[in-house]
């Protein structure tokens, strides 16, 4: 349900970025990712290049990558067609609950699917109001939805980083970051500050090695 | 003017980028049989990325570094921090943060 505000904030946004209603919500069903969807309206208001556009997307979404790797051992008994549609609704959110559950127990298939289709719905219906209500507004910065991408990013930082080595990368990727805005590189400055960031993590961690116990 | 047909085309290029990585993993591999050099690698894009797009967009909200009191989106991170850290889970930090600052924005 926490899926209705942000994807209002997203549908606004995205309005105001200069997308048509019904690309504001394709978004939600083409890409349906949060906060690359967030990223991605605000690269198509500046006029950002496909290429640049599709890179960041892909860059922003990797770790998905791991999540999907992260519940296949819960998965094995499914059959690839239902693999494939749980694969297309697993994101941050879907993927915090089901591996606090899986652990547990792994509910039916339905069940399962019933949880990702109730998020996404929640997700299509506040992106689509967001849409209707962004052609209406003039200033997004009285409702503070110029802020929902950096809380967005904070919270999912926070959730995301559990150990050590994970905390220096982060300085050492968002700093690169914020040079590499200052020094002009542009909107490429994020995808190389995620690819050296890293990279530098995975060397760290072979001359630290007692911060690899508690992989994910 | 943006061209609607172009974006659309867009999407769906970034939507295939996404959805390979969320699939790939599940139709091919168990976690262990992913090679350990890319699980290590891939471990850290989290953080690296997340960070990469966040910290500019706190200290240089407006496109020049701001590190001032007066630099709203800053501030305001430093509860949205802390809510997340207690409450790990997304909505309740990002409602609070958007909360504050559009209080801020109405009082000042």
């Amino acid at each position: 349900m926490g899926y209705v505000p942000i994807g209002f904030a997203y549908g606004v946004l995205a309005k105001q970025a200069g997308l048509k209603t019904f690309n504001a919500v394709a978004m939600s069903v083409l890409v349906y990712a949060g906060s690359s969807q967030l990223i991605g309206a605000s690269l198509f208001g500046a006029g950002a290049p496909v290429a640049s556009i599709i890179v960041t997307t892909f860059i922003v979404n990797l770790r998905h990558m791991l999540f999907s790797a992260a519940l296949t051992r819960y998965l094995k008994g499914w059959r690839k067609r239902a693999l494939a549609v749980f694969a297309y609704e697993l994101t941050d959110e879907t993927f915090a609950v089901h591996s606090a559950q899986f652990s547990e127990w792994v509910p039916l298939k339905a069940e399962v699917i019933a949880t990702n289709v109730t998020a996404q719905l929640s997700w299509l219906l506040g992106g689509w109001l967001g849409a209707v209500v962004g052609g209406l507004i003039s200033d997004v910065k009285p409702l503070a939805l110029d802020y929902t991408l950096p809380a967005m990013f904070v919270a999912l930082l926070v959730m995301q980083i559990r150990l050590k080595t994970e905390v220096v990368v982060a300085v050492l990727a968002g700093s690169m970051s914020v040079v590499l805005t200052l020094i002009g590189v542009g909107r490429w400055s994020v995808i190389v500050a995620t690819v050296l960031g890293a990279t530098l993590g995975v060397i760290l961690e072979s001359h630290w090695p007692q911060h690899e116990a508690t992989a994910a | 003017m943006i061209d609607q047909w172009a974006v659309f085309l867009t999407m769906i290029g970034m939507g295939a980028v996404t959805y390979l990585p969320r699939l790939l993993p599940l139709w091919l591999f168990s976690s262990r049989d992913l090679p350990p050099l890319v699980v290590a690698w891939l471990r850290y894009v989290p953080a690296a990325v997340l960070a990469a797009m966040l910290l500019p967009s706190l200290v240089m909200p407006e496109g020049r570094l701001d590190v001032g009191l007066e630099n709203l989106f800053l501030w305001a991170a430093i509860p949205v921090f802390a809510i997340a850290w207690r409450t790990r889970s997304l909505f309740p930090p990002v409602i609070v943060g958007m909360v504050l600052v559009a209080g801020v924005r109405l009082f000042t």
